[in-house]
This record gives C-alpha cells, sequence and structure tokens, in this order.
C-alpha cells in the first residue's frame, strides 16, 4: 500500500523528524511506501499533490494541528500522535493498513475534491434539500461572472449610446442597429459603431447565460460527465424559448442523465470511450431532445406567464414585492433564502428583450439594494453606539463598511452570530423597508453585483441611495434599541447581586 | 558549515549521575565551555522545561533531551555515555547513551537541517550501535559529523 504521513512534535527538531524516518523505515520493512512531510522547525517539505492522490491511506503522527490536512480529506487514516511514531512505527503502519481495509470512515468522506476539476458548492454528506440547493448554487456561481461581464457591457453600451445619439432614444437606436453591417464596415471614428460593439459583445456574453447555469448545475450533480449534456440543454433551452426555467431543469436533468449513464456497466472494451464518446452522446441526444419536443414548449409557456405576469405588475405589486424581496435578503444575510432572492433577480436579468425600465432590472437593483443594508447598518451601529459591541464587533463594523458598500451581505454574519435574534429582526425590516423604497422609487439595474461601484449603470441613482440609507438607518436604530434594553437589563442583573453580596457580608 | 555539530569535547563518555537532569547539567556545562551557548543554567532550563512536556527516552536505551533557547549560540550536539543508565521516562528501561540538541531560537533553515538529518540518523539501530561502540570522544564527534554531512 502506499501511505502518506505528517509528523510533528512541540519543538520541531527532535521527534518530528524521528517518526518520520521510523515510520518510513517501518513502511519500507513490511512492505508499503511512506512518504512523510515533516512539519517541523526546518520547514514543510510538503508532499506533492499526486503522491497524496495516489495514497491509501493517511498516518498522522502530530502533536501539533496537522497544517492543510483538507489535502487529505477523504482518505482513511490513523492519529497516533508523534511518540507513537517514533516508538511503535511497526505497530502504526499495521494499525493503518487495517484502517485502510476498513474504508473510509464514516463522515470523512466529504469535501474530497475532483482533483483539479473546477470547484463545486456540493457536499456529499448533505441532506436531499441541501444537495438540490448546492447543485443549483454551484450553476448559479459559475454564471454569475457571465452576468456582469455582459450586463455592465449592455449598460455601457446604453450609456456610449445615449452620447452617440444625442438624447435618451439613443438606448433604444442602438438596439435597431444592423450589427452585422457594424461589423462588416466598422467606422473607427464613430461613436455609435462602438456604442454597437459594447452591446455585440454583451450579447454574446449573455448568450451564455442559460448554457452555463444548465451546464454547471449538471457539473454540480455528476461531475464532468454532465458538462456536454448540461450545455447541450441549456441551449436547447434558449432554442424553444424556455429561457433560464428551462435552464434549470435541464440541468437537474442532464445531471441525472449523466450520472446514470456514466454508472452502467460495461464491457472493458468500452469503458475506455464512455467519457469521451459514449456518455456525451447519448446524455446529449436524450437531454437535447426531451428538451426541444417535450419540456421545452410548456416552460416556455410558463415563462411568458412570468415574464407577462411581471411586466404587469402595477405600482403598488412592485412594492409590495419589493418587501418580501427585501425582507428574504435580510433574513439570512448570505444563507439559502437570501441566495433564492438573490437567484431570481439575476436569472430575471437573463430574459432577452427587456427594455431599460423592465420590472426585471427593479427587482435586481430592489434586490441589490437591500442585500446592502444589514453589513451597513451593523456598521453603522457599532460607530454610534460603541458600548454596545464587543472589541472584535466593532473591529468588523469597520469592515462592514466596505462589505456593505460592495453589497456583501455576508459583512453582517459575525454580528448575526453572536446575537441572531435581535441582528436578524433589525436586518428584516430594514432590508425590507429599502426593498419597498427601491421598487417606490423606480430604481433600475443591469448588474448582478457591485453595490456603490456600479452606480453609475443604476436607473435614478438617488432614489437607490436614498433607499438604501433609510434602511439602513432603519436597521441600526432597532439593533441599538434592542441591544440597549438587553445591555441595562444586564447591568441591572450584575449591580443586584453585588448589592445584596455587600448587605450579607 | 564553518561549526561542526559535535567536537571531541562536547562528548562526555562514563559518566556517573544520579539522574537526567545531572546529565543534562553536566552536557549544558560542556556546551557553555565550548562556547556554543551563552549561559548553561538558562540552556539547562530550557531543556527541561520541553523535557516537562512529554519525556523524549527512546527505545533502545537512548535520551534524546533538547530544546530551541535564546541561549544557544550554534546548533550544537552533546553526547553522554552513562553505562549505569539514567531514566529518560523511555518505556524500556533507562537511557545508557545521551545525546542533547541544542537549536538557536531562531534558527536558520540549514542548521536545522542538519538536526533533522540527525534526528533521523538515531531512529537507524546500527547508527546507535556504532556510538556505543566508539571508545572516546573524537571517534563519536568523527561518526556524528560524517552522519550529518550535508
Amino acid at each position: 500500500m502506499k501511505f502518506v504521513a505528517v509528523t510533528s512534535c512541540p519543538t520541531g527538531i527532535a521527534h518530528t523528524y524521528m517518526a518520520a524516518e521510523a515510520l518510513e523505515q517501518a513502511g519500507k520493512a513490511a512492505g508499503h511506501e511512506v512518504t512523510v512531510e515533516t512539519q517541523g522547525s526546518a520547514g514543510t517539505d510538503a508532499i506533492d499533490d499526486a503522491a497524496i492522490a495516489a495514497a491509501d491511506g493517511v498516518i498522522y503522527a502530530a502533536d501539533l494541528e496537522v497544517k492543510g490536512r483538507e489535502r487529505f480529506a477523504g482518505k482513511p487514516f490513523v492519529d497516533v500522535g508523534v511518540k507513537r511514531g517514533v516508538h511503535e512505527a511497526a505497530k502504526v503502519i499495521e494499525e493503518a493498513v487495517a484502517a485502510v481495509e476498513r474504508g473510509v470512515p464514516a463522515g470523512s468522506a466529504a469535501a474530497a475534491p475532483a482533483a483539479g476539476g473546477p470547484a463545486t458548492k456540493v457536499d456529499a454528506n448533505a441532506s436531499v434539500g441541501t444537495k438540490i440547493r448546492q447543485w443549483l448554487m454551484t450553476g448559479v456561481s459559475y454564471m454569475i461572472p457571465f452576468v456582469a461581464a455582459g450586463g455592465i457591457l449592455i449598460a455601457l453600451a446604453f450609456m456610449l449610446a445615449n452620447v452617440a445619439w444625442g438624447g435618451a432614444e439613443g438606448a433604444i437606436e442602438v438596439t435597431a442597429v444592423d450589427q452585422a453591417a457594424v461589423w462588416a464596415d466598422f467606422d473607427w471614428g464613430n461613436l455609435q459603431h462602438y456604442a454597437v460593439a459594447l452591446l455585440g459583445v454583451g450579447g454574446l456574453a449573455f448568450g451564455f447565460l442559460v448554457p452555463v447555469l444548465s451546464g454547471f448545475i449538471a457539473y454540480g450533480i455528476a461531475d464532468r460527465p454532465g458538462l456536454v449534456p448540461g450545455f447541450v440543454g441549456g441551449a436547447a433551452s434558449v432554442a424553444v424559448g424556455a429561457g433560464f426555467l428551462g435552464g434549470l431543469v435541464t440541468g437537474f436533468l442532464a445531471g441525472f442523465v449523466a450520472l446514470w449513464i456514466s454508472r452502467w456497466k460495461v464491457a472493458k472494451g468500452v469503458r475506455g470511450i464512455m467519457p469521451v464518446v459514449v456518455i456525451p452522446l447519448l446524455s446529449s441526444l436524450i437531454v437535447g431532445f426531451l428538451t426541444l419536443v417535450v419540456i421545452g414548449t410548456p416552460i416556455a409557456a410558463l415563462m411568458r406567464g412570468l415574464e407577462s405576469w411581471l411586466g404587469g405588475l402595477g405600482g403598488n405589486q412592485l412594492v409590495l414585492l419589493g418587501l418580501i424581496l427585501g425582507a428574504m435578503m435580510g433574513f439570512d444575510l448570505g444563507g439559502p433564502v437570501n441566495k433564492v432572492a438573490y437567484t431570481f433577480a439575476v436569472t430575471g436579468l437573463a430574459t432577452t428583450g427587456l427594455t431599460a425600465d423592465a420590472a426585471q432590472y427593479k427587482i435586481m437593483a430592489a434586490v441589490m439594494a437591500s442585500g446592502m443594508v444589514a453589513p451597513l447598518a451593523m456598521a453603522l451601529a457599532t460607530t454610534v453606539r460603541k458600548r454596545l459591541f464587543t472589541e472584535a464587533e466593532r473591529e468588523n463594523g469597520k469592515a462592514a463598511w466596505l462589505l456593505g458598500a460592495s453589497f456583501i451581505s455576508e459583512g453582517a454574519i459575525p454580528f448575526a452570530a453572536a446575537d441572531p435574534l435581535r441582528v436578524i429582526l433589525a436586518s428584516l425590516v430594514g432590508s425590507s423597508v429599502t426593498g419597498a423604497l427601491s421598487m417606490a422609487f423606480g430604481v433600475t439595474l443591469v448588474a448582478p453585483h457591485g453595490g456603490v461601484w456600479v452606480l453609475p449603470l443604476i436607473g435614478n441613482p438617488i432614489g437607490f441611495l436614498i433607499s438604501i440609507i433609510a434602511g439602513v438607518l432603519v436597521a441600526a436604530l432597532i439593533v441599538v434599541v434592542l441591544k440597549e434594553i438587553r445591555y441595562n437589563k444586564i447591568n441591572a442583573a450584575q449591580q443586584a447581586p453585588q448589592h445584596t453580596a455587600v448587605t450579607t457580608a | 558549515m564553518s561549526t561542526p555539530l559535535i567536537l571531541p569535547e562536547l562528548v562526555a563518555v562514563d559518566v556517573d549521575a544520579a539522574d537526567a537532569n545531572a546529565v543534562i547539567d553536566i552536557l549544558a556545562q560542556r556546551l557553555a565551555e565550548a562556547g556554543r551557548v551563552t549561559d548553561a543554567a538558562v540552556f539547562a532550563t530550557d531543556v527541561r522545561a520541553r523535557e516537562a512536556k512529554t519525556s523524549t527516552g527512546m527505545p533502545g536505551g537512548i535520551g534524546l533531551p533538547h530544546a530551541k533557547s535564546e541561549a544557544v549560540l550554534a546548533p550544537s550536539l552533546a553526547v553522554a555515555k552513562v553505562p549505569a543508565g539514567v531514566d529518560f521516562g523511555a518505556p524500556d528501561g533507562p537511557a545508557t547513551l545521551v545525546f542533547l540538541i541544542a537549536a538557536p531560537a531562531a534558527g536558520e533553515g540549514d542548521h536545522l537541517k542538519i538536526l533533522a538529518a540527525l534526528a533521523r540518523k538515531l531512529v537507524h539501530a546500527d547508527f546507535k550501535d556504532s556510538l556505543r561502540a566508539a571508545p572516546d570522544g573524537a571517534a563519536v564527534a568523527a561518526i556524528v559529523n560524517e552522519a550529518v554531512s550535508l
């Protein structure tokens, strides 16, 4: 067998190396190959990844915290301490062999990443509901950069078009231009042509949204075999007008079809061509065919229904929607509920042929604005009422200004973790206020992320800022009041026993 | 390497000591006299502090006290042969061969690599046997310096 081992000891001078040598020698004597990483005072000679990948098991003969333990995740291991590594190396090797024969210990099989592949957000041990969310988030996380690149290019195209055509009509004019004619005869001095070019490149990036979403959901489920049917299914979904909703369905469909085919027991001769020919061919055929002729059309109808519903929403209904989305954004600060609201907004951006004031853009603006509230509110609260917060929280508060301004809701998590009830209540209310106000002001946003840094791309930036400030003030006020009440209670409680102590003394 | 890890005068043969502490004191004194540590008492205290964490007795009659210490000027090894044996807490009995490793508090990589090489050598029975068989300090020093030369 092949083993990798880590040795370390308090001073990092003697035992680290003695254990390493003892394990190597004992391994050799028993016919095993042991590669040791000594984490001692002469530095760490890291085992290369290939040796780790090839190893059957891991031996920890370490008295210190093992550095980079995650590299060995998912392999059977024994954890014996450095002394036994020195004194009883042969026995330790025997135990390691036994551990490998028993197989992977329960609970440690997770997190063994497919070597070299793109990361997923999938934890193999999670419950079904959690896994569905993780598959979905894998797809969404790979889609977001495309949305950012495409969305911002398109927004810049509209801004430039307004200048080039000399008026607000430019944003409409630029979409009517025959792009092929511009590519064939690009006028280097014509601003309008540059606007068309930005729009063209942005549109191409947007064209990948649904296939990437679908492809990486399937990748999350089935690993590499899922990619091809996932992308093909996503493209088929676009072709029949089923949009991102269809892309979600094809992603899951492709993932499970690819997983199913990749588990077929096939003859040895066929096994070699399974990953390059058989799986992609069959899974793409199945997923593509089903999408085009069976599931695509009803989903397309559903999409049109959703779009016309969003398009037909009146002012009050949009405000209500903003309130709900805001509450979702503020509720768990980057958790599942927050991600549902965010995914709803981002996938909405992928709808083709939206006008500049489409409901989808308003939703994106409301979601981003409300997602910025919690960290900014905590930052404000730590600034105005220092004594209510610990030293660590005040430090976090400084960082939270920047995190909030950049639309990273997670900036408020340290506060919520320390005092969930008060912080989440404040965040919930403040974010709802911001979501509703953003809708009321008709703020629009074409970029999926960016916080104040995409302010130039925001329709009605003043309204955007007012919405955020209002929500931040509300949330900060609530958290300060709630914490004051508790603070006073604690103070009263602390003074009371002291008082009795004095009287009894 | 300008300063060898061990010199003949850092080897004490036929040591008669009551316990591990006495051996550590004798070897620390030798290191101080050879100019390898600034203060024998300070260094011995650091060694005992390390010994208090876990004992350093090895199977096969080896004691391996060691410390990283501010008092150490150059990485060094002092060796004591204790025919009667002193207890370093090894499971299989007292140590008759004691290695005291002195490492500077702020070590450079090369020096520490030499100590690492020495620690690896100490696992091998033939290395220990040859040291036991060595008649005097010069022979011990030669064997060690030979073994760890980079």
